[in-house]
């Protein structure tokens, strides 16, 4: 009777005795509370950072089975990122919230979207310069989307070991934009380059086109980049629904119930995959600085083309235009403006920054798609 | 394949596909607004 009390009692403090039986499940609890720390108190992508810093602390409390081949986490995992599904139903949200609408009054803004994803490709070449295998560089690489959900589709697909760092670099980049970009582009431009008045866009887009554009660019780009076409189709679902206006439910569960829930799902399970023994190493660390140098090099090549763009028309283009061409939605654009009007009150760039950041939001998902097609056809996938 | 080949490709490819990808959207997207340009609304009588 005694001995069973003891060991029943024994029960309860094992947790305890393993507490610093490996000391990276120590430090990731920590991590978790930073991550909780800069979501709650900082307002840094609290949406993702919350569940993502509460899933590593579930992961990484000794003894935690949330991760087992039973555990809770493990069976929204296998459901939803093992599966892709995840980042595809937040694409429709993203469809759904998007108005391509200054994109197409310009649609040559779409070229600056493309300037924007050369950190992809870039920061592929130095992975495998650091020595990471392909499918790795690859996935890292995507980083430089900017685009969480691409970055976890990618991943969860060609690399899921590295599902946890990559998207914490991706996400928590996409919040910092607005403190990485502006130095970046002071540096590449003068003041004269900064202080371009740009004519307000005029060119009113007629409902038919916004009805044909997201069956056009699914068409289009499934015929090039067919691996793509998860991503492509979910997002112009989500936008053809919008603009449609005859589901306004469906647009409505898909901007909020749907992708509320399948935010705090994917979230939870990536912060579920940063369990210390896979998560503290220096691989971790040198995607982070991968990831880093990504956003910085699609930055710079963006400003760099809105510089030819500003020869190519004789001076009428403001450069820090070029920096909006990433998928952060509408940050970049935002960062954009903020920057024109420091240097000139009379510059109104929201507009043409909207255009390139939607053209970075598709340019990102066709960058994607682009690259696994391109690596199908290398044979690397199937 | 090397890592050499194998970045290089992809940075030709990949890249070049993107631009090349979004260039012909932005013409297709270009059309489209030529062959559907909004219409002025009818002023009521």
């Amino acid at each position: 009777m005694v001995e069973a009390i003891i060991n029943g009692l024994g029960g309860l403090i094992i947790g305890f005795q393993t507490l610093f039986v490996d000391w990276r499940n120590a430090i990731m609890l920590l991590v978790g509370f930073l991550l909780l720390y800069l979501g709650i108190k900082k307002d840094c992508e609290p949406l993702l950072l919350v569940p993502i810093g509460f899933g590593c602390i579930l992961v990484n409390i000794p003894l935690s089975d949330v991760m087992g081949p039973e555990g809770f986490v493990r069976v929204i995992y296998e459901a939803g990122i093992a599966t892709e599904l995840f980042p595809l139903l937040i694409f429709i949200g993203i469809g759904a919230m998007t108005d391509f609408g200054p994109v197409l009054a310009q649609p040559s803004t779409f070229l600056l979207g493309a300037a924007g994803q050369f950190g992809i490709f870039l920061t592929l070449l130095l992975a495998l310069a650091l020595g990471f295998p392909q499918l790795d560089a690859v996935s890292i690489g995507i980083i430089g989307a900017c685009d969480g959900p691409t970055a976890i589709y990618v991943t969860s697909k060609y690399a899921p070991h590295l599902l946890g760092a990559v998207s914490v670099a991706a996400y928590s980049y996409m919040s910092l934009v607005p403190i990485i970009q502006p130095p970046i582009m002071r540096l590449l431009t003068t003041k004269k380059e900064r202080e371009t008045v740009m004519k307000p866009v005029a060119r009113p887009v007629s409902k038919t086109t916004k009805l044909l554009f997201p069956l056009v660019i699914t068409i289009l780009g499934g015929l090039i980049a067919p691996k793509g076409l998860p991503l492509l189709g979910t997002i112009m679902l989500g936008n053809l629904m919008k603009e449609s206006g005859v589901v306004a439910r469906l647009t409505k569960a898909s901007e909020n119930e749907i992708a509320n829930v399948t935010t705090l799902f994917l979230g939870l399970c990536i912060g579920a995959t940063m369990v210390g023994s896979a998560f503290v190493k220096a691989d971790t660390l040198i995607i982070l600085c991968l990831g880093f140098i990504a956003i910085c090099l699609d930055t710079v090549c963006g400003v760099c083309f809105g510089k030819i763009l500003r020869v190519m028309t004789g001076g009428k283009f403001n450069p820090l235009v070029g920096a909006a061409g990433i998928s952060a939605f509408p940050m970049a654009a935002r960062v954009v403006q903020k920057e024109g009007q420091k240097w000139n009150k009379k510059s109104y760039l929201l507009m043409h920054a909207m255009g390139a950041n939607a053209g970075g939001q598709v340019g990102s998902v066709i960058a994607a798609a682009v690259m696994l097609s391109v690596l199908a056809g290398m044979g690397i996938i199937r | 394949m090397d890592n050499f080949t194998f970045g290089l490709t992809m940075l030709i490819c990949g890249m070049g596909g993107t631009i090349l990808t979004l260039w012909i959207m932005s013409l297709v997207m270009s059309l489209l607004g030529r062959l559907f340009p909004e219409k002025p609304k009818k002023e009521e009588a």
